[in-house]
């Protein structure tokens, strides 16, 4: 019985950023490179996968303000911020690794 | 862009380079680093790798009209500028008035997920929008390494540092690179020193003898001649410090101005004017012979002449050092109150020889002095090597010299070892070298002082007794016989023999005088005799003569007489005339 108390804990726990009713996530780009819409594409066909609907995403070309690349800490390209639900989580790459993609959106548990 | 490129091919013939404005440094490589062009400076934990990215770009941004840029990687912004404010450098105000731009690049590695490739232009656009901020010329990246820290895939990592590089030369940005090395063997964590083929500097701090010294080295200079040892230097409140700080050729004036060296007698000795302004004097001697003294002397003179000194003392405190002069009739307080005299005491073994020298400059480059003493420059050789000590030496004479300071090293020499040999070596720097022995008659150490050498002017060769007496260092000869130099009591006592050896001289030469002049009374004497007898003599001959001449006159008379008496028998009457016949006959 405890063990099954602390999964169902857990659960909720794990579940809990798929409640916000809008997902906010910013992908910072440098360009129109193949990397950045690659990144855009898989990233696109995750969230229509997974939360339709529920999900917004902020497309920011640090060539046109490459300001911006500090306020987030963006050093590599192409860096995907998930800014809602908190916390902040980093991924960086063209996000074809979809699994690790799930992870870092903490999507999925991390093996 | 075109022209840069043109610009870095003409540079096979020279190389243009940006001055770092860091205290010799740029001496040391023929100008600073080179322009345009990455650099790598190299050095384990604390070796000082990002205070010399620092003061390269503040000394551009300031001295050079460079603006740049500053990527961190490692600290903080708000750290950053607290430890350039250690330097005495205020980042904020650069900030501020846009000659320096900030940036600190810090990612957590744990948030961070890889989900395929990627590239670092996020990085390029930072350090391109800052470059354009300010218009920068120069960019630091301290220490780009600890992006192997923070992101995943070294391989792309590698690749793109080295795109980095590249395009940052293409950009024509001078570039310091700061590298952490972890092992002897290698100059870099990640080996990026293999992107940087133009410029690599090592740092270095190492304890040896408990005594710590940081030291550089230029590993690799291409298309540029540079110095290949080691140099040492220093980080202080005043930024970095490469020794040698000067490296000045012979090319100081040299002034024809004497001044005194505060004793009549030894200035009597050096021509009759003392030293040259602006020379370099060695007093040196065992322990106990009065090297300070001699330098006190000096000090007071100069001091007198309202001149300024300044007075390194390795040994004595100040205060002893004002004290124990005042023994001997110096008091140099009154000085030190004016402000005209400045105590700089410290122990040798309170820093490296490094340190010294750098603080020596600093000190004089403050204070201005006219009159530099350094008491005992010996002391130094404790915390260094003979020949450390003498590029040290060489250094602050060429420094005093072009400054014009006249300047006073005093030398304790080992006892008992060969006096002149051991100092050989830095003796050659100096114009004067007075050398005061210790002289052992008669059971007495009595002190001598002798002019071993004076440039450019006639000196004395003789060896001088002196005296410390209560009035100050006094001079005397020293009594030179069969027996060798004499001083002290047997000075005296020799004095004392020759003050005897007159007096019966001139007892001698009065009595000599006194029978002189009984001979000649004696001869005066006989002489009156003689004369007496003569005289006596003179008037019986005298006598006798006018006796015999009456005589005669009687004998005439007489007969006249009788020719009378016989006339008057025959005529009586004719009495008249006949009288007067005879008269006739």
């Amino acid at each position: 019985m405890p063990i099954t108390k602390t999964k169902t804990r857990a659960r909720p726990r794990k579940t809990d950023p798929r409640k916000p009713a809008v997902w906010n996530l910013r992908l910072y780009v440098a360009g129109q490179t193949p990397k950045s819409l690659r990144a855009f594409a898989n990233l696109k066909a995750l969230c229509e996968e997974r939360m339709k609907g529920r999900y917004r995403i902020e497309v920011i070309d640090l060539m046109k303000n490459p300001q911006l690349a500090r306020g987030d800490q963006i050093v590599a390209i192409p860096t995907l911020v998930r800014r809602i639900p908190l916390p902040l989580r980093t991924i960086i790459g063209d996000l074809s690794d979809s699994v690790r993609l799930l992870v870092g959106l903490d999507l999925r548990k991390a093996d | 862009m075109a022209q840069k490129k043109k610009a870095s091919q003409t540079s096979f013939k020279t190389l243009p380079k940006a001055a770092t404005g860091i205290q010799g440094l740029d001496e040391i490589t023929g100008g600073g680093l080179p322009r345009g062009r990455p650099t790598l400076v190299s050095g384990g934990a604390g070796s000082g790798k990002t205070l010399f990215g620092l003061e390269f770009l503040v000394r551009g941004a300031t001295q050079y009209s460079e603006p740049g840029v500053f990527m961190s990687f490692e600290e903080s912004i708000p750290d950053l500028t607290k430890n350039a404010a250690s330097l005495g450098f205020d980042l904020e105000r650069l900030v501020a008035d846009k000659k320096l731009f900030l940036d600190h690049v810090s990612i957590t590695r744990t948030e961070i997920e890889e989900t395929g490739e990627y590239d670092l232009d996020g990085l390029f656009i930072r350090i391109a929008d800052a470059v354009q901020r300010v218009g920068a010329r120069r960019v630091i990246l301290d220490t780009i390494e600890a992006l192997f820290g923070d992101l995943p895939n070294p391989g792309i990592l590698r690749a793109e540092i080295r795109r980095l590089f590249g395009w940052l030369k293409q950009k024509g940005l001078t570039t310091v690179i700061t590298a952490e090395r972890d092992r002897p063997d290698r100059l870099t964590r990640h080996g990026i020193e293999e992107f940087v083929s133009d410029c690599v500097i090592l740092l270095d701090h190492r304890i040896r003898e408990e005594i710590s010294t940081r030291r550089l080295r230029i590993v690799k200079y291409r298309g540029s001649t540079h110095g290949t040892n080691e140099y040492p230097f220093l980080i202080d409140d005043q930024g970095i410090s490469v020794l040698p700080i000067s490296s000045l050729g012979l090319d100081h004036a040299a002034p024809a101005v004497r001044i005194s060296s505060g004793i009549a007698r030894l200035d009597g000795m050096l021509g009759g004017k003392g030293f040259y302004r602006g020379s370099s004097i060695l007093v040196s001697g065992g322990s106990g012979t009065g090297k300070t003294s001699v330098a006190a002397h000096f000090v007071d003179a100069a001091c007198r002449r309202g001149e300024r000194c300044l007075f390194f003392a390795f040994e004595e405190s100040p205060r002893q050092i004002v004290r124990n002069m005042r023994s001997i009739g110096i008091d140099l307080d009154p000085w030190v109150r004016k402000g005209l005299l400045l105590f700089q005491a410290a122990r040798p073994t309170y820093g490296g020889i490094e340190q010294h020298l750098l603080v020596t400059h600093r000190c004089i480059a403050s204070f201005h002095p006219s009159v530099v003493v350094v008491d005992p420059v010996t002391n130094l050789l404790m915390v260094s090597t003979l020949n450390e000590v003498r590029s040290m030496l060489t250094r602050l004479v060429d420094f005093l010299k072009t400054e014009g300071i006249t300047a006073i090293f005093t030398s304790l020499t080992a006892a008992g070892g060969a006096l002149e040999a051991s100092e050989a070596d830095v003796s050659s720097l100096m114009d004067s070298w007075l050398l005061l022995e210790s002289i052992e008659v008669g059971g007495e150490r009595n002190r001598a002082l002798l002019v071993l050498k004076s440039r450019g002017m006639e000196h004395s060769n003789q060896i001088r007794e002196f005296l410390l007496t209560d009035d100050g260092l006094r001079l005397l000869d020293v009594y030179l016989g069969p027996e060798g130099v004499l001083t002290g009591s047997a000075r005296v006592s020799q004095e004392v023999r020759e003050k005897a050896a007159g007096t019966a001289r001139l007892q001698e030469q009065g009595s000599r005088r006194r029978e002189l002049e009984r001979k000649r009374r004696i001869f005066e004497a006989r002489m009156a005799m003689l004369r007496a007898e003569f005289e006596a003599e003179a008037e019986i001959i005298q006598q006798t003569i006018s006796e015999s001449e009456s005589l005669g006159e009687e004998m005439v008379q007489d007969r006249g007489r009788m020719v009378r008496s016989r006339k008057a028998d025959t005529s009586a009457y004719k009495k008249e005339g006949r009288a007067k016949a005879a008269r006739k006959r």
